[in-house]
């Protein structure tokens, strides 16, 4: 009368076989098909958008979409953390912004149902670009050594403290960060994704059954409800994972404050 | 036979009993060494996440507390106030985030 649930071992809900050229050097799986279109579906939008612009002025459409886009990135990102020279940046916070966004979206689209940011592969060749591009950013705008400088050896502390800040300094801003970054979005997702496979898991085993039909309506409740909330997440995490990545770069643009 | 190899007969003996005593208390509670190392893995990673869970909890609790009070006392630096709240929230989660993390690499890695 009570079937037991039975939840999948974690391999199957976050491990896809190669579907594509399969045998081959290039074969990819799903993953990596939700990977190729979370980078095409910005670029056709803003390719699009891009288009209408130069022949009506008042948007519609997708160009909305790109333009409110760009609003919130240059409003609500740069200018609150690294203010008017960070807006040079626009156009790698608005890649990543939309690379992560579209990803994780693939968690509520019915037939992928997979983020491709639960795969930490995703997050960390990401949090690595971050790295190495606002050590970059330093070396470029200030020099490698007042950067490394201002970096290791915060002023104001007395110069006895350094044997203690500078090895926390040197951890905190080189490893934890990228590190922190990574395991955010990866954690996220992956806790999302996670929870969306219990419920659905729970669906479909009382809707089977003759007595615990009853937990149904509340499973698939949660499970509607839990969806709407990923959504919310999927938009959180892109956001967070691109305002992380202005301040990053405004730290190292502007190191004395 | 001299008396200190009887005593050491004897003290053979005594860890063999010993030995088969420990085999037969393995083979009541009907698991094996990796069943029970599972078993403790599982405890473990339950207790993992629901102890690391504890701390960010009460953290953003406080910080989104502070972030609303911030925003209704100045309602025009709702803004700054919004965007440096997500910035505490993301930092103040991590913790949390780890702890999830090690929840999985202990059940199911």
């Amino acid at each position: 009368m009570f079937a037991q649930v039975e939840f999948p071992p974690i391999e199957n809900i976050v491990e896809w076989p190669e579907i594509f050229f399969k045998d081959t050097a290039v074969a990819f799986n799903k993953i990596g098909l939700i990977n190729l279109i979370a980078v095409l579906v910005p670029v056709v939008i803003f390719l699009v958008a891009a288009a209408k612009y130069k022949s009506r002025r008042v948007p519609k459409g997708i160009q909305t979409i790109a333009e409110s886009a760009i609003g919130f990135i240059e409003n609500g990102i740069i200018m609150q953390t690294i203010g008017p020279d960070g807006l040079r940046y626009l156009p790698l916070l608005i890649s990543l912004f939309f690379f992560i966004l579209v990803g994780n979206l693939f968690e509520v689209i019915p037939g992928f149902h997979m983020p491709a940011n639960a795969r930490m592969a995703n997050p960390m060749i990401l949090a690595v670009m971050v790295l190495v591009i606002f050590i970059a950013v330093g070396i470029k705008h200030n020099g490698p050594l007042r950067y490394f400088k201002s970096a290791l050896f915060p002023p104001g502390v007395p110069t006895a403290l350094y044997v203690l800040v500078t090895p926390i300094e040197l951890l905190s801003t080189f490893i934890v960060r990228p590190f922190s970054l990574a395991v955010r979005l990866f954690a996220n997702m992956l806790a999302g994704h996670i929870l969306l496979v219990t419920f659905s898991v729970l669906c479909i085993t009382t809707f089977t059954l003759s007595l615990l039909v009853v937990i149904f309506p509340f499973a698939f409740g949660m499970l509607t409800a839990l969806t709407a909330f990923e959504i919310m997440v999927a938009f959180l995490q892109a956001y967070i994972f691109t305002i992380l990545t202005a301040v990053y770069i405004g730290g190292a643009l502007h190191p004395d404050h | 036979m001299s008396v200190l190899a009887q005593v050491a007969n004897g003290l053979a003996d005594v860890a063999q009993d010993v030995v088969e005593l420990a085999q037969e208390a393995t083979d009541a509670t009907g698991l094996t060494a990796d069943e029970a190392k599972a078993n403790a893995a599982a405890s473990g990673a339950g207790m993992a996440y629901g102890l690391a869970a504890i701390g960010p909890g009460i953290g953003i609790g406080y910080l989104v507390g502070q972030a609303v009070q911030a925003m209704a006392r100045q309602p025009e630096s709702a803004g700054q106030v919004q965007t440096t709240m997500f910035l505490g929230i993301a930092f103040t989660e991590a913790l949390a985030l780890i702890g999830f993390v090690v929840f999985i690499l202990l059940k199911f890695v």
